[in-house]
């Protein structure tokens, strides 16, 4: 990890408008654009793995404590006090037990984070569902599974859609905390850069990939909404 | 476990409460900065929230800046805030944290001003009363429990982000986690946790602070109906720090 130098220690004080320290330089971005890419690259495999994980948890998760009545108050209570706690506390009780070496501790803390997101989204977008609609499906003949499956879920996918895309936004925005346990993606480059004589360059750059990157994967999830649910396109955006 | 003993151990000294960046100090910082950035937030985000309410415009630019301020790590600002012309110190931090209090703040106060039923606002019209007065006297009442909850969500929000600060040497119980991480896990480990500790118990504390708060606010007859947080812009979780 780098040092956490100072100004003090460097002697500098409030940076002004240096010429040597641009807010943006290609010449920065075409040397450095291996090193640029691969902190993308890390940023993308955090983001990915924790909020796929976090989808293959929460979704099941909700579905139970919306079948099951009694278990929707302690499993919303449970991810209401967790997400109380702020992500760097969580890094900090489980990086002693989990290590930094290997991405483990930050994959878990993004996981959970994404998790409540789905978990309270999924819930809600079930609850939503008409009663006249499942009462019309019980009339049917329709089981609990086949409702579950062809009614509740298909009409609950738009909230669950917007459920996953506020998850994945907010966790590539969270990949960056992770500079302290170790795995930080485009976050190690910026504070990797503030502390290397507050080089703005890199600070600003890494920012916009950053952004871009959120931007670009909420874009990829909103055309797959459209594609899976062709029902949702005719209505104004 | 050895780490959970270091944790014990470097709680139970003394001086790592009382040193001048001990447990105390930092705790008032983060308190400081927080209160700070929560009141900077509110004089921005109520005013213009209530006026875009009062109005019913600007629901789509509410809903755009809460997305906006979710896809933008708390951790960039708060390294680039200090390199502009707002200098080095408490000032960036503050600025910065007053930034992600601007959504949560402004969707409430935005939320609980279109909420008003539209029959009580027209009486109130029909009374002949003024924009103003009706703004004052009727909708500005009817919206406090909604701008109790913005004020919540927002508080908490900030002070757990303003543990953050810590990745650019800028005070509040997140310190205490970086120097712990910058001793490395092998002695620092006891450290990170204790931090951990303090800063979760900090927020879990002041949530529950301010949700009692929340609740002695709201008038006698609606506490007994379980309270029901809205059901649009604002009911999305805030932002994570």
């Amino acid at each position: 990890m780098p040092s956490k130098v100072n100004d003090a220690v460097l002697g500098l004080g409030a940076p002004g408008d240096d010429p040597r320290n641009p807010w943006f330089s290609w010449s920065y971005v075409s040397q450095n654009t291996d090193t640029l890419l691969a902190a993308l690259r890390e940023h993308l495999f955090l983001t990915l793995v924790a909020v796929v994980l976090a989808t293959v948890i929460a979704i099941p998760l909700a579905i139970l404590a919306y079948r099951v009545g009694s278990l929707a108050g302690p499993i919303l209570g449970f991810t209401g006090v967790l997400y109380t706690i702020p992500s760097l506390a969580l890094f900090a009780f489980l990086a002693p037990f989990t290590g930094i070496v290997k991405p483990t501790t930050v994959l878990i803390g993004l996981t959970m984070y994404a998790l409540l997101t789905i978990v309270r989204n999924t819930l809600t977008a079930l609850r939503q569902v008409p009663a006249d609609v499942l009462d019309s499906a019980r009339g049917m003949g329709y089981g609990k599974r086949a409702m579950l499956w062809r009614i509740e879920l298909p009409l609950a996918l738009p909230g669950i859609m917007t459920g996953l895309r506020i998850a994945t936004v907010s966790t590539v925005a969270l990949v960056t905390v992770g500079e302290l346990a170790g795995w930080g993606g485009l976050g190690e480059l910026i504070i990797g850069g503030f502390n290397s004589n507050y080089y703005r360059p890199q600070i600003m750059t890494a920012t916009l990939l950053c952004v871009a990157l959120a931007l670009v994967l909420d874009l990829v999830l909103l055309a797959v909404g459209r594609v899976i649910m062709p029902w949702t396109r005719r209505r104004a955006a | 476990m050895s780490v959970i003993d270091d944790a014990i151990v470097w709680l139970n000294d003394p001086l790592n409460w009382t040193n001048p960046d001990g447990i105390f100090a930092r705790t008032a910082e983060h308190l400081w900065i927080s209160a700070a950035a929560v009141a900077l937030g509110c004089a921005v985000a109520w005013p213009l929230g209530v006026l875009m309410g009062h109005l019913g415009r600007g629901g789509p630019a509410v809903v755009t800046v809460t997305n906006l301020s979710r896809a933008v790590p708390t951790v960039a600002l708060l390294t680039i805030f200090p390199l502009t012309a707002i200098g080095f110190g408490p000032k960036a931090i503050i600025l910065a944290l007053s930034l992600f209090a601007i959504p949560p703040l402004l969707a409430n106060a935005y939320l609980g001003l279109r909420e008003v039923d539209p029959e009580v606002r027209d009486a109130g019209r029909g009374m002949g009363l003024s924009g103003w007065q009706l703004l004052r006297k009727v909708e500005l009442p009817l919206a406090v429990p909604y701008l109790a909850n913005g004020f919540r969500i927002a508080a908490v929000q900030v002070v757990a982000t303003a543990t953050l600060a810590a990745y650019v040497n800028g005070g509040g119980l997140g310190m205490i986690i970086s120097r712990g991480f910058g001793l490395g896990l092998a002695s620092g480990g006891g450290q990170v946790l204790a931090g951990g500790l303090l800063v979760a118990l900090l927020c879990l504390i002041v949530e529950g602070v301010l949700a009692l708060a929340e609740r002695a606010l709201l008038p006698k007859p609606l506490r007994r109906v379980k309270h029901r947080p809205p059901a649009s812009v604002a009911d999305a979780l805030p932002a994570r720090s």
